[in-house]
């Protein structure tokens, strides 16, 4: 018997019984059971999308708008959301996401609208879209998950690639003189007048994770107050198509991906 | 209050939306269709509080018209050919999630850029697909600035009755002339909330609009869903005209503005003896198959007149199936046929032979 085997025998030996310990009072956290439903979850492991969908459910639920919020769920990996959030959404065209919100928005006005879009949907196949949406200061909160790839057609390169990052569709690494450069999207929608709170953070670390929720908490509050659009990038990771361990791809977006993206707020609003 | 006016078919179309209780335009100019754009910006917030908003592209506006039908409310956008090109992965999401909602197609001249003047070129894109997928659009022709009027209001109640997408198909003579048009009176915008759309979650759980299924069992189960509905359509919403067909020899099939300078080469050859009748198809899907198969039965010959290059005269065969002869006269890029011409392609074709 070597010794982590033995160390895995103590353990189990001391082990306490389950229920002992998952009684009401001992409750510090938990899911917002009524905004997220239990189901199996078809995310790889270790993709930032799962997480983010838990804080966006978070807030909806501490803001207690389950009632009042529709979303619009794009095409690509998170095509499927509605599997997971239990809200009235609209799954829009690839890349329509934002003008499908407006529609939303602009005929219930009262209502919390946002689009949760990938780095391929928002920023190269509905660029018009996107630019345009922020441009009028639709009162929408549009969640941007960059991971640089397009994750569910199965890792080509995406408008947000980073230069010399392999895809299938880059094999030898992004060459910028034919393919163009990363497009940082996200800086170019602060310009506008219409966005009011334009922000990029991560969920790599549980201190990133905090601070995104806290930007989604934000947006929602200045939709109710009217303020324009809020945008908020999420630099994500892609373990499956990076062809990586989730740890490692976690090491590789600190290493690469933030640097070319840097966190934190990139409009805020004037005090 | 009911009211006449002389209007201008484009003009008519937004004042009729405005008076149907429309809650929302989601529009792109392009001619011979910007009337409506620029009627209803400058006229409907004002009045019923309709939303009118110039989106970046067609693209846009029919995906904003997606987003706002799922809520229930009555939508519309309008374009022209090119424009409703752009539309057509739109509209078939649209048809798939079961949207209602109105479009309306003011047809120029194709393919291509083409040309601003009326053509009928778009039948097949209106009729059998456009978009990718089996779909249907009920599809309404109008062929009077009248028609144009009236046929705003159907289209709401055949939308929300079938939550399917409705087209108006006219052209751009219809859309730029003016005629006297009687006006309904203003309905109140009202609404109803509704059992499958998405307004905020209610009780039970929350609602998705969506034409996605991965699995090929539920994605099939819902194309069978459609074909039911399309068959019920069928069954029961065939509009058409027939002027003169009780008696007639020869029969010119037109629909649109067509129609009407096909009634006046009808006239006259009715003046020379011949007895000539128009059929005029007013829903083009579903399109009147059996009632043409009937007239068929005791006639000589059918013109099918159109402005393209032959496209309706294709359904008019299938519901002929070889009873008749069916000649075609087709106008194309924008021009119009005279009654005199139309009248000469009877001669040529029919009663040449029949003296």
């Amino acid at each position: 018997m070597n010794e982590k085997t033995m160390l895995d025998d103590q353990h189990f030996e001391n082990i306490i019984k389950e229920e002992s310990v998952c009684t009401k009072e001992n409750i510090v956290y938990e899911a917002p059971h009524d905004v997220l439903y239990d189901t199996p979850m078809h995310y790889c492991p270790g993709c930032g999308h799962g997480v983010t969908h838990r804080i966006l459910a978070e807030v909806i639920s501490e803001l207690g708008i389950v009632h009042d919020v529709i979303g619009v769920a794009p095409v690509g990996c998170s095509v499927l959301a509605y599997n997971y959030l239990n809200i009235d959404m609209t799954e829009a065209a690839h890349g329509r996401a934002s003008a499908a919100a407006t529609g939303i928005k602009r005929v219930f006005p009262e209502k919390y609208v946002f689009s949760y879009q990938g780095d391929g949907d928002l920023a190269a196949i509905g660029t018009g879209e996107t630019i345009h949406t922020c441009n009028r200061g639709e009162n929408i909160l549009i969640i941007f998950i960059n991971n640089g790839i397009y994750g569910m057609t199965g890792g080509q390169m995406a408008p947000t690639t980073l230069p010399g990052m392999k895809s299938t569709t880059s094999p030898e690494g992004r060459d910028v003189a034919t393919m163009g450069n990363p497009l940082k999207i996200t800086d170019l929608v602060a310009q506008l007048p219409g966005t009011y709170y334009v922000t990029r953070q991560s969920v790599h670390k549980p201190v990133n994770v905090r601070k995104a929720k806290k930007a989604i908490e934000k947006a929602f509050q200045y939709q109710k107050e009217n303020k324009g659009t809020c945008f908020i990038e999420i630099v994500s990771n892609c373990p499956s198509n990076w062809k990586m361990t989730p740890v490692e791809s976690n090491k590789w977006l600190e290493e690469n991906m933030i640097p070319y993206y840097p966190l934190g707020d990139l409009k805020t609003p004037k005090a | 209050m009911k009211q006449i006016k002389l209007m201008k078919g484009n003009e008519a179309l937004a004042e009729a939306a405005i008076r149907c209780g429309c809650d929302a335009y989601f529009g792109y100019p392009i001619t011979p269709q910007s009337e409506v754009l620029e009627y209803l910006s400058a006229n409907a917030h004002k009045r019923t509080g309709m939303v009118v908003l110039q989106a970046e592209s067609e693209v846009a506006s029919i995906n904003m018209v997606y987003g706002a039908a799922g809520t229930g409310k009555r939508i519309m956008t309008s374009s022209s050919s090119p424009g409703i090109s752009l539309m057509q992965e739109g509209i078939s999401y649209i048809a798939c999630a079961e949207l209602p909602c109105l479009i309306v197609n003011v047809n120029r001249g194709g393919p291509g850029l083409g040309t601003i003047q009326p053509a009928q070129g778009d039948y097949f894109q209106s009729v059998k697909g456009g978009g990718h997928g089996d779909y249907k659009l009920i599809v309404l022709a109008p062929s009077s600035v009248q028609e144009t009027v009236d046929f705003v209001d159907l289209s709401f109640d055949l939308a929300f009755k079938y939550r399917n997408p409705v087209l108006i198909l006219s052209d751009g003579a219809l859309g730029q002339m003016m005629e006297k048009v009687e006006l309904p009176v203003q309905k109140e915008r009202t609404f109803t909330e509704l059992d499958w759309a998405t307004t905020g979650r209610k009780k039970g759980n929350g609602r998705v609009i969506t034409s996605l299924n991965l699995q090929p069992e539920k994605m099939e189960e819902i194309n069978m869903h459609l074909q039911k509905k399309y068959r019920e359509i069928e069954k029961n919403e065939i509009r058409f005209e027939t002027v003169n067909c009780d008696d007639a020899d020869y029969i010119i099939t037109a629909y649109g503005l067509v129609a009407r300078i096909c009634m006046k080469a009808a006239q006259m050859a009715r003046a020379k003896g011949f007895k000539v009748g128009v059929f005029r198809p007013i829903s083009l899907y579903p399109f009147p198959y059996q009632k043409i198969a009937d007239l068929s039965k005791n006639i000589k010959g059918i013109l099918d007149v159109e402005m393209n290059a032959g496209q309706m005269v294709e359904d008019v065969r299938l519901a002929v199936e070889g009873r008749a002869p069916v000649k075609f006269h087709g106008r194309m890029g924008g021009m119009v046929p005279s009654p005199e011409e139309i009248f000469h392609k009877l001669e040529e074709y029919f009663l040449g032979g029949a003296k």
